[in-house]
């Protein structure tokens, strides 16, 4: 994994872009934004919080530096956690008739 | 077949028997804890899957709900955990560079934003309960929303009591690496428990990540 | 030659004597028949389970117990079977003792955190052992909300926990094999050198951490909502019982396959040495278990067909059920190709192999009826489902694992057992659980509903030949008790290799020492090269 050291001047860096972000969403929450589109606030909220992640997960937790190993076990856990995420599936086509019906 | 010879190399004392070497047994516990994390996303996963389902039925009342918690507060710990996870990268980086008095340094300071932030969320539960807005225990709700509600209020304390359970264990595992790190087990040759505590601890934080805009900011720009 | 006979001097079981030696080992292969203590008592408490099961389904009137004790029995010998014996035993028992010998490594890569999973495993157990003493459970191993959440008034919460408990043990079994696979092979040792019982442990383990956290999670709603009344899955609070369903089989459907993969990686071991061949396509069978872990986690839904899912995601779910047949099929395929034109042998391991084939086939194929929505509609819950699972996951999973017994024993304990009694067992259980289970293809398609105690008359007869199928069945599951254990004490000294046949664990003594081999092996062979290297390897 990581032999290499990081110097501690990219945590800082990383660790105040966090900040930003978290006050960003707090922000951008009281902005209506559903008027470009309906679920627009959640999908901000959302995509803020996935940056987060990543920058977490690439450098506090060292990823971008550790062995293509590292990555797929991530990048496995994350398409599963996807796939359990397709249940709402469901829920979105049981309204869906069913072609050919009457 | 082979006759019984047995060799003794000469093993460092961190190295345990059934590994060949510091670096396999490194790389096999760093592969180890990703792998445990990944149990640990498909865990919370199903409560986010759960979540997924019942935002996207009841849109109202779950911003009824989180309308109700106490949005500085989860900015707040949002903020101690963030700043938790930079003293833990650092304290990382003190163990690579055998800086053992920083170490420590670092993990005390870790812990305590951990207890700080279990302190906000107790401060939190306790004003819910107060509200009462604990479902099981003495759930009230006005309005429409008061039946929907409720499984919002389920989720929120669900979710964030799991994630609370696994910041204390998270707490725990710390004060265990600082005892190491005080004992003088950690040196600049082996603080691979210290880097994949680390792991543990940055996992926590970003379901926290997730957690607090899924929970607190749900339809914050209207007033219902 | 002489000097295979004899029992090496220092082996895993004579190297220190005592509860506390075998309690607090860290060796695999101690944890290893730890487990099979664990397995086999809960395997008999569910065959207790089953006998009263068949001797009320004897008659037609629901005249041995109520329908009410009914029901906790057929719960508690499906939550029994499941999560205490069928999920744990090859890859705990057969995958602990050989996962590190087959690779080369001196243990797994985290022998403490082995030993912890026993203990998981038999805290989990007492408690839903606790759960069944104290008044039982009545929900069926799957736990349908509201039922468990709202209306049961039997111990849901402690069976739960006990759930619950278990899967971690589990998940740390499955974490501790894809470590050691990827980490700790022998120099020499390629993933496409390694036997195929290896993949298939791989791919069962990546099943284990995958799934199982899901099932840990949707447990734990079911106690917190019957405690906490939290309403997830209550219609009165809106919830949806039928997520529940979603979350439950997300889980349990690549749990069967957790089930059945160990068994076919057996397979591929014993029809390799069986047949003094290798396997034929070892890619083909390597990839398919990847594809069977992978396709597994893709259909869930189709236990969900008539339950109030969508249309469309049935029609998703049913397609994908077709394809995960595909890599199954692959192996039967390569299975019998290994055997045309190979030096076929008829000792007991074999027999258990060659029976998993055709039951397995058999099985298999019959869940392609289900995943067909227009039949499943027909046949859900009857006794056609019944039938299914079971001849996958005994006329599979069990013979599978009784054949990698009886291949591995000598290994195991360093002695033979009876061939003559050995074979005969296996047979009475072909023969008991064909005449048990194949009826119940037919009761279902007449209609016979599952989970019931009482029946129409004319559903007698079958039932009549199931239940003294089951009793041939019980009497079959006894017998290698018998000289297994009778072998541990009288049996002749197996010596190292005394199959014959190609392998790390066979390059070793019988019993191995502690740390498996006196020096670490070089690897520079192929998995099954026969017949050229059996030889070098006898002496």
């Amino acid at each position: 994994m990581s032999e290499h050291i990081v110097p501690p001047r990219v945590y800082y860096i990383i660790f105040s872009i966090l900040m930003v972000c978290t006050g960003l969403t707090v922000a951008v929450a009281y902005v209506d934004l559903g008027h470009i589109w309906g679920p627009m606030n959640t999908v901000v909220a959302i995509a803020i919080a996935i940056f987060k992640a990543t920058l977490v997960v690439l450098f506090f937790m060292h990823v971008k530096y550790s062995p293509r190993l590292t990555w797929a076990v991530i990048a496995g856990g994350l398409f599963w956690l996807l796939i359990l995420l397709t249940i709402i599936g469901d829920y979105l086509t049981r309204a869906w008739q069913p072609f050919g019906s009457v | 077949m082979l006759p019984e010879a047995v060799q003794h190399a000469h093993h460092p004392s961190a190295l345990a028997h059934q590994f060949d070497s510091l670096e396999q047994q490194r790389e096999a516990a760093t592969l180890g804890m990703w792998a445990f994390l990944v149990t640990e996303m498909l865990f919370f996963g199903g409560l986010f899957c759960v979540y997924t389902v019942y935002r996207t039925w009841y849109p109202d009342a779950f911003a009824a709900g989180s309308h109700e918690l106490i949005i500085w507060a989860g900015t707040t710990n949002t903020a101690v955990l963030i700043t938790s996870s930079l003293t833990m990268a650092l304290a990382v980086h003190a163990a690579q560079t055998g800086n053992r008095r920083l170490l420590i340094t670092l993990l005390i300071v870790t812990i305590a934003l951990g207890c700080v932030f279990l302190g906000i969320k107790s401060f939190e539960y306790y004003t819910e309960w107060m509200e009462h807005h604990v479902p099981g225990l003495n759930y009230e709700f006005e309005g429409e929303y008061y039946r929907n509600a409720q499984i919002f209020f389920s989720l929120y304390f669900l979710m964030t009591g799991l994630h609370a359970l696994h910041m204390i264990i998270g707490i725990g595992i710390m004060l265990f690496m600082l005892w190491f790190s005080i004992r003088g087990v950690i040196t600049q040759e082996y603080y691979n428990p210290i880097e994949i505590a680390g792991l543990y601890w940055h996992f926590v934080d970003i379901v926290w990540i997730f957690l607090f805009p899924l929970l607190y900011l749900i339809g914050r720009h209207t007033h219902v | 030659m002489s000097s295979t006979v004899l029992t090496p001097p220092h082996h895993y079981l004579n190297d220190g004597f005592g509860v506390k030696s075998w309690l607090l080992t860290r060796d695999h292969k101690r944890i290893a028949l730890l487990y099979l203590a664990g397995v086999t008592f809960f395997f008999f408490i569910g065959g207790a389970m089953a006998v009263l099961m068949r001797l009320e389904l004897a008659t037609p009137a629901g005249d041995l117990v109520s329908d009410e004790t009914y029901n906790k029995l057929f719960t508690m010998h499906g939550v029994m079977m499941v999560f205490f014996f069928l999920i744990p035993a090859i890859p705990a028992v057969l995958g602990n003792f050989l996962v590190p010998i087959m690779i080369g490594a001196k243990d797994l890569a985290f022998p403490k955190i082995n030993l912890a999973s026993w203990y998981i495993y038999m805290l989990g157990g007492l408690f839903t052992l606790y759960a069944i003493i104290a008044g039982g459970l009545d929900t069926g191993w799957t736990f349908y909300t509201p039922f468990s959440t709202v209306s049961s008034t039997t111990n849901v919460v402690p069976a739960a926990l006990g759930i619950f408990i278990t899967g971690f043990s589990s998940i740390l079994t499955g974490l501790n094999f894809i470590v050691t696979i990827h980490r700790m092979r022998a120099p020499g040792m390629t993933w496409f050198r390694m036997p195929l019982f290896l993949w298939s442990t791989y791919a069962t383990s990546l099943i284990n951490v995958l799934g199982t956290p899901v099932i840990a999670i949707t447990i734990l709603l079911v106690a917190a909502e019957r405690v906490f009344h939290f309403g997830f899955f209550d219609p009165r609070v809106g919830g949806d019982p039928v997520l529940f369903q979603h979350l439950f089989w997300f889980y349990s459907h690549p749990a069967v396959y957790i089930m059945v993969l160990p068994a076919m990686g057996v397979v591929s071991e014993l029809v390799a040495a069986g047949c003094r061949k290798p396997v034929f396509g070892y890619g083909f069978v390597a990839f398919s278990s990847l594809a069977i872990a992978v396709l597994g986690f893709l259909v869930w839904g189709h236990h969900l067909f008539v339950a109030g899912e969508s249309v469309y995601s049935a029609m998703i779910f049913s397609i994908l059920s077709f394809c995960v047949a595909i890599p199954s099929a692959v192996k039967v395929f390569n299975w019998t190709a290994t055997m045309y034109k190979g030096s076929v042998s008829w000792e007991t391991p074999m027999l258990y192999a060659y029976g998993f084939i055709g039951l397995f086939t058999i099985g298999g194929l019959t869940g392609l009826f289900l995943a067909a929505i227009g039949v499943d509609v027909h046949v859900t819950d009857t006794y056609f489902v019944i039938a299914h699972f079971h001849y996958i996951m005994v006329g599979g999973t069990i013979m599978g694992y009784l054949g990698g017994l009886h291949y591995w024993w000598p290994k195991i304990s360093g002695r033979l057992y009876n061939e003559s009694l050995a074979k005969l067992a296996a047979g009475i259980i072909f023969i008991g659980f064909n005449l048990t289970f194949f009826p119940q293809f037919i009761l279902g398609y007449m209609g016979m509903p599952r989970r019931y105690h009482a029946y129409p008359p004319e559903f007698q007869v079958l039932n009549v030949l199931s239940s003294a199928g089951a009793s041939i069945l019980g009497v079959g599951y006894l017998i290698p008790m018998i000289y297994l254990m009778w072998s541990l004490r009288y049996g002749r000294l197996a010596g190292s290799n005394p199959w014959g046949a190609v392998g790390l664990e066979w390059m070793t003594t019988s019993p191995p020492p502690t740390s498996n081999f006196a020096e670490t092996p070089i690897v520079t062979w192929d998995a099954y090269e026969y017949p050229a290297r059996v030889e070098s390897h006898v002496a």
